[in-house]
């Protein structure tokens, strides 16, 4: 990609960041953590890989986007409201009574949701039966998915890997947002994944691994999967928790918190700056 | 009656599946290792292209599906009703019933004529489950020919349905002729006035044999059939109740949360009624054989008689 292609993401993924924030913060509640540590995959799909039309959100052979770690909506709305899908200031209704931006993302409410997820596990089956769907259908669209390191404790997500591989699904991309946390501390404490990689491997994917902040790293990481042949393609980001967000970063106790106001002032103010660091570059 | 055809309504459903198959090519199956038995396998025989086996992976077969229908395809998914309603049921609740996915289950080996499987097998409370989620259909096919309708009317029913078949051979007794099926509608199989018997599933055809039975002791009982669970038909349970006066349900599910509960529900709200219900009652099944397994747990045309009589005080 370009420098000016790279400076646009990075701002905008500053922009997803604030959108976290400020939707977390009028909510009074939220995952600002998991959302912030995907903050530049949210971008860099909705800003770059996608093929999808914020005008006709249903538009059949676009490309699938499935939030398996559901809870990181504000990240997903962010992103989804900064591409044009619907109005950035929507983002402040966030889990409010009767708003369209539920807690977790409802495909048949938000413009620009694939597919309705929350329940840890279950949206890494849905975008594998998304996949098959597409190959069966002849559609050349291909369907990603991003799950926590913390959700791939569920078994359910390795019977997804297994159906993946065992069909072949070229067209499907699993990220792994590898962050370290989950809401009870840290996921080698919990309950160890680890190692990630080798598991995907094992199950028949092709796996990257990647810096989840880096912009040339995901691109490199994408435009890989697309080479890849005959089984499905995982990538497995390093990320920091809370991301971009001085006081959030690699704290648990921020996976499921909204900031109060005075912390709400400090991360926009901190994003703010960084917002016009990246537009001076 | 001695030659009357017997067929379970699992292999009326692979049939069914294999002729809609050939007319809908959106149409596709799913299955958990179990396309043996579930009859997914007349599909898979006719169109092993639209047969996906999941392997022994219940939740993520159904979640499957969901991303399936997601993309615009009618996908069937089947294995035991234990499995499918219970084993997944948090996945089709969160990602069938929730986002309201055009996703069909087909569940056999409901109840517990499995038989000699025992009670890990034998599923009742598969309408409870299923009833308590938004949205969802539920049906209970009582015979071959009601099944095959059953699939066809689900098919083009846009939503998530719940279908229940089961591993018995059962008898034939509507004509395919002259039935329709449609879904939400009870069917008055014989007329009376004395007891209204309200059933589904095998339990329709002990009813009827029950009513014959009935009216030899003076007891006009009418039957009905009500194959959808939900959404339930409550016209006709309320005319069967001001008509009759007494309602017995019959299922071959647990007593709690199933067929009678939902009957005594609505008559509870809007026409106080005395109801029994037959059913399972509260208990865990065992092995043997299906036809001792059902007289012993009293899901037959003997106990229905029995407890009519009783209510009727004859």
């Amino acid at each position: 990609m370009t420098a000016s292609e790279k400076k646009q993401l990075m701002a905008m993924a500053c922009k997803v960041r604030m959108g976290v924030i400020e939707g977390t913060h009028a909510a009074k509640a939220g995952h600002p953590g998991g959302s912030l540590s995907a903050a530049e995959l949210f971008t860099y799909l909705y800003f770059k890989e996608l093929n999808v039309d914020p005008k006709n959100p249903r538009w059949e052979d676009r490309d699938r986007f499935v939030l398996s770690k559901g809870h990181t909506a504000p990240g997903l709305y962010a992103a989804l409201a900064n591409r044009g899908f619907f109005p950035v200031e929507d983002l402040l209704t966030l889990r409010h009574i009767d708003s369209y931006l539920q807690g977790h993302p409802n495909m048949n409410t938000v413009p620009g949701v694939d597919m309705s997820t929350g329940s840890l596990g279950q949206g890494v089956s849905a975008a594998a039966g998304m996949a098959l769907a597409a190959k069966y259908q002849n559609k050349s669209c291909r369907v990603y998915t991003l799950l926590g390191d913390g959700e791939i404790q569920e078994g359910q997500v390795w019977e997804a890997m297994m159906f993946a591989a065992h069909y072949k699904l070229d067209n499907f991309c699993a990220v792994i947002d590898n962050n370290g946390l989950q809401i009870d501390g840290r996921v080698a404490d919990v309950m160890s994944p680890y190692p990630i990689p080798e598991k995907l491997r094992a199950f028949g994917f092709e796996v990257a691994e990647i810096d989840g902040h880096d912009f040339d790293q995901i691109e490199g990481a994408f435009k890989q999967a697309k080479t890849v042949k005959g089984k499905p393609f995982a990538i497995v980001m390093a990320t920091t928790k809370g991301k971009g967000v001085s006081y959030m970063e690699g704290q648990a106790g921020w996976h499921g918190k909204a900031p109060n106001d005075q912390e709400y002032e400090t991360a926009m103010a901190e994003l703010r700056a960084r917002l016009a660091e990246v537009e001076a570059m | 009656m001695a030659d009357v055809k017997k067929i379970a309504t699992r292999d009326s459903y692979g049939a069914a599946l294999a002729e809609l198959g050939a007319e809908r090519p959106d149409l596709i199956v799913f299955d958990a290792d179990l396309a043996g038995a579930t009859k997914t396998g007349t599909f898979k025989k006719a169109f092993p292209d639209r047969h996906f086996n999941c392997g022994i992976a219940e939740g993520n077969m159904i979640t499957v599906a969901a991303g399936a229908a997601a993309m615009g395809l009618v996908p069937f998914a089947s294995s035991f009703a234990m499995f499918a309603a219970g084993r997944a049921f948090e996945q089709v609740r969160n990602s069938i019933g929730y986002p309201h996915l055009n996703v069909k289950i087909g569940a056999t080996h409901g109840g517990i004529s499995v038989g000699e499987d025992g009670a890990s097998h034998q599923c009742c409370e598969d309408f409870a489950l299923m009833r308590s989620i938004p949205g969802m259909v539920v049906i209970s096919p009582a015979d071959d020919v009601e099944a095959r309708a059953a699939v066809k009317a689900a098919y083009e029913h846009k939503g998530p349905v719940y279908l229940r078949f089961g591993r018995l051979a059962v008898p034939v007794f509507h004509d395919e002729a002259s039935y329709k099926f449609e879904i939400g509608r009870g069917e008055v199989l014989q007329d009376g006035g004395d007891v209204a018997i309200i059933a589904n599933g095998l339990l329709v055809n002990e009813a009827l044999e029950a009513g014959k039975v009935l009216a030899g002791a003076g007891i006009h009982a009418r039957i009905i059939n009500m194959a959808t669970i939900k959404p339930l038909d409550e016209e006709l349970v309320l005319k069967a109740a001001r008509e009759c006066g007494k309602v017995i349900t019959c299922e071959e599910h647990s007593v709690i949360g199933g067929l009678g509960e939902a009957v005594c529900a609505l008559l509870s709200e809007k026409c106080p009624t005395p109801v029994r219900r037959i059913g399972v009652n509260d208990q865990f099944g065992h092995s043997g054989p299906a036809a001792a397994l059902l007289k012993q747990f009293g899901l037959s045309a003997e106990h229905i008689v029995e407890v009519a009589k009783e209510f009727c005080g004859k």
